[in-house]
């Protein structure tokens, strides 16, 4: 039995240790906002929070979770109301939507690290999240505007 | 789940209380039905419940492009009521609503424009003459608004909740009324989107995180070897995983390719990875082992010297001699690329007795519930009515989901087991088994008269066949329409024009990819207009445009576009800019591109401009957004590299060698809509064909290299 931390509930999963996390936390725990995409870490449609850091469930082994803090994007916010969902939906950001638990996820840490980043802060950062749709000129727009929600409101940066 | 007649207009007493359907077609969680009356003819629907509840059904299947806003957005309009009193669900395939269930062709909102709007109007008009005859008053004092129905004089309201048993007695008008644009409260304004916020907390549910008791998982070997197909398996180390529960055959039908594999039935989606790694497989590779993209391409370029079939002939080309000196002549190259939705494809497949009930994400549920010739049923040889569609937000299609192969294959696996069973493709099994864009390859040739005027022009495509490849329509004497997709329908006017096309055999899968040929064709055309240009000794543009004096919507586009791109602003040296347009089925956009030569060789891409003409636009900031992303597609199958096979494999595996444009690599996109009236186009495809040849346009003119291949490199 493995024991997992998830969006503050606790699981405990009798599953293979080599197991990757994005596979517990959809068919086992049956979260199903962190998505596959490659299975190689190469498009982080699977990004998740595990202790704060952005990683890739993908290529996480369920067993480096154990007893672990992870976050999903269902866990981002109670309201849909983090500043990054804000700005999504404001700036409509999403086409077919498959790609943005991730795009959120990583850019969700983005934030967190560097409350106010430019251009350059923001592909850099972003470069790890594929979008075929190419919302790419979106989500640049709405980290910005994310940026300034969560400057406005005063808050400590999440 | 119920389903109700056809033509139907009905009242509903069951749990969900008196509710009221208005057009056709309708379907819904509601109890049974009572009262059907003749209503005019219409095809999408509406649903009014007595306590006031509002439902609309989305028929066209959302898949990225902004449908589950659109098409609720005309009935609504013409309805008088807002999105946000509405709730919107997607159509299932059911065969009450016809055969147009279907994204593809940019086609949904350009075909639907008028007549949503017209289930919209009839329903409003006889909930208008509802409150009227309660009342007592003439139809034409009463009027709709905000989903009631007001007197004027005497500001008497009555909301269309409790106008429902009334209105269900009163027959739909045939021809009913439609707003005048100006009044338009939803349609032409950017709005949110509905399904936005689900698409920003997980909750949206795509096919690949459906859920069905009992439910396995399961992840199919294919043949390597592109065509090859299976001998036999092992599959006792494949058993000892724990959690794998079977192994089986399957097979997988795309058009006239018919695919064999091995899937492995596990507990879970990670246990049927690994038992899959362990099978033993033997393959009949049939010869394509020694399949090699490099020698199938040299091939086609040795086809150049066959005429082919003659696709159009306008004006006496033959008839015409041009100097030799007049003439200009190029051959163009563009490869195979494949279509990567982000959502892999997937499917749940149950099978009881001669009953088949399927979730997936799909572009094409009309197809996959049908009873046409080309529809699931035939390949499955099940009844289309035992036929049972649960479809889910798309998570991308770009054509990969207009097929059946991936529901097929769901189907076959499902027959031999007892319990649903959920398929899910790796991104390696959609790099390496296609169905693909088939290449094209094109001569070109344009002729000067002596007074320096573009006289003659000819363009000849090679390339496979995709009504060949898809089974559908084909015929070796006739061209293939498909793949000369709008060489000649371009509204330039040259006196003299012959297309040709002349057919490739292929062996490998091809399919349409989001704006089919003509992501290829008008990257060869569009390209060797600017060498006309350059061999007139004119500016681009100017050359266009002087081909263009009678008025066209083209000409409207090109106009436009130099006059928002800055076409006449100068450029410093080593910038350059280039523009193309394109005009196709699916509608039509131009584009500029503006481009910097670097010091260190790379082309950086400043800016571009679109210019995206519709006729009609619902919702602008959507269209904006489709455009950009039809650009950022364009821009990788212009600069990324291809999918060739060796040894009759793919070459390329997963997003670390089949490379997808990132975020880093977007360049600034600037789109402008015209909505002038005339006909409505579409939106998802057109932004798309203009980008690759405005973009070697440009570095051609910050340069002097001409590229005539794709991809290349943004390297000079």
């Amino acid at each position: 039995m493995i024991r997992l931390t998830v969006n503050q509930k606790t699981h405990k999963v009798d599953v293979d240790p080599d197991m990757p996390l994005l596979w517990v936390i959809r068919d086992i725990i049956g979260l199903t906002g962190t998505k596959y995409g490659c299975g190689v870490a190469q498009c982080g449609a699977c990004v998740v929070h595990l202790n704060g850091e952005a990683v890739r469930s993908c290529v996480t082994k369920v067993s480096r979770a154990a007893n672990q803090k992870i976050v999903t994007i269902e866990g981002l916010s109670l309201h849909n109301d983090h500043p990054l969902q804000q700005a999504w939906a404001e700036i409509d950001v999403p086409q077919c939507g498959y790609c943005q638990s991730g795009q959120l996820m990583s850019a969700a840490v983005l934030l967190k690290e560097n409350p106010q980043p430019d251009d350059a802060a923001i592909d850099a950062a972003m470069s790890g999240n594929l979008c075929r749709c190419g919302t790419y000129p979106r989500i640049r727009k709405a980290i910005h505007r994310a940026a300034e929600l969560q400057q406005e409101a005063g808050k400590k940066p999440f | 789940m119920t389903t109700i007649t056809r033509r139907s207009f009905l009242k509903n007493a069951g749990g969900a209380g008196v509710a009221l359907w208005l057009g056709l077609y309708v379907h819904g969680e509601v109890g049974k039905t009572t009262s059907p009356v003749t209503a005019a003819h219409f095809t999408p629907w509406i649903l009014i419940e007595s306590g006031g509840k509002i439902t609309i059904y989305n028929t066209k299947p959302e898949i990225g492009q902004g449908t589950f806003q659109a098409i609720p957005a005309l009935i609504a309009e013409e309805l008088e009521v807002s999105l946000d009193q509405v709730t919107i669900l997607n159509s299932n395939g059911e065969k009450e609503l016809g055969t147009a269930q279907r994204a593809g062709g940019s086609a949904s909102v350009r075909t639907s424009f008028s007549d949503l709007r017209k289930v919209g109007a009839s329903a409003k008009e006889v909930l208008i003459q509802a409150a009227a005859s309660t009342w007592g008053v003439d139809a034409a004092t009463c009027y709709a608004e905000n989903a009631t129905v007001y007197h004027r004089a005497s500001g008497k309201s009555i909301a269309y909740g409790d106008l429902v048993e009334t209105a269900a007695k009163i027959e739909l008008p045939k021809t009913p009324v439609l707003k005048d644009g100006k009044d338009f409260k939803i349609i032409g304004k950017s709005m949110r989107r509905p399904d936005v916020p689900l698409k920003t907390n997980g909750s949206a549910v795509f096919g690949i995180d459906v859920k069905v008791d009992g439910m396995r998982y399961a992840s199919v070997e294919r043949c390597p070897v592109i065509g090859g197909t299976l001998k036999q398996f092992d599959a006792s180390a494949a058993l000892k995983i724990k959690g794998v529960v079977t192994v089986v055959p399957v097979e997988r039908v795309y058009g006239i390719h018919r695919n064999t594999g091995v899937a492995v039935i596990a507990d879970n989606y990670w246990a049927a990875l690994q038992g899959r790694k362990k099978l033993r497989v033997e393959w009949d590779t049939k010869g394509f082992e020694h399949f090699q993209s490099d020698e199938y391409e040299a091939g086609l370029r040795l086809m150049v010297s066959q005429e082919g079939l003659t696709d159009k002939n306008k004006g006496d080309i033959d008839a015409l001699t041009i100097a030799p000196e007049n003439l200009v002549e190029a051959f163009y190259e563009t490869p195979m690329v494949a279509h990567h939705p982000m959502e892999p494809l997937n499917c749940i497949a149950q099978v009881k007795d001669d009953q088949v009930e399927l979730w997936t994400s799909t572009q094409v549920p009309s197809n996959v519930t049908g009873s046409g010739p080309n529809d699931l049923h035939k390949l499955i040889g099940v009844a289309p009515e035992n036929i049972k569609l649960h479809a889910t937000f798309v998570g991308g299609g770009f054509g990969r989901r207009l097929y059946l192969d991936f529901i097929v294959e769901a189907v076959n696996i499902a027959k031999q087991v007892n319990y649903p069973v959920k398929v899910i493709w790796t991104r390696e099994d959609t790099t390496e088994q296609g169905p693909f864009r088939p290449m094209t390859f094109s001569q070109l040739q344009g002729g000067f008269s002596a007074e320096g005027k573009l006289v003659t022009f000819r363009h000849k495509v090679i390339s496979p066949s995709y009504a060949e490849s898809v089974g559908r329509n084909f015929d070796p004497n006739k061209v293939d329409g498909t793949m000369v997709e709008g060489i000649a329908e371009q509204a330039y006017e040259i006196p003299n024009i012959r297309t040709a096309y002349v057919r490739a055999g292929y062996h490998v899968p091809v399919a349409a990819w989001r704006s089919v040929t003509s992501s290829t064709v008008a990257f060869a055309q569009e390209c060797f207009l600017d060498e006309l240009a350059w061999k007139a000794g004119m500016d681009p543009m100017s050359f266009r445009l002087s081909l263009l004096s009678a008025p066209s919507d083209t000409k409207r586009v090109l106009l436009t576009l130099k006059e928002v791109s800055g076409w006449d602003r100068p450029l410093p040296k080593g910038s350059g800019r280039g523009v193309a347009t394109w005009e196709f089925f699916a509608g039509l956009c131009g584009q500029t591109v503006e481009v910097t030569h670097l010091s260190d060789g790379r082309i950086r891409i400043d800016k571009v401009v679109a210019v995206i003409d519709l006729g009609e636009v619902v919702n602008p900031d959507n269209v904006r957004n489709q455009t950009e992303g039809a650009i950022i597609m364009a821009l990788g199958a212009a600069v990324k590299p291809d999918i060739r096979l060796k040894h009759g494999k793919v070459t390329h595996h997963n997003f670390y060698d089949n490379l997808l444009p990132r975020i880093s690599e977007t360049p600034l996109i600037d789109v402008h809509i015209l909505a002038e009236g005339g006909k409505v186009k579409g939106v998802g495809e057109p932004g798309l064909p203009p980008f690759a040849p405005a973009l070697a346009n440009a570095i051609f003119a910050a340069t002097g290299k001409r590229n005539r291949k794709m991809p290349f490199d943004l390297h000079v």
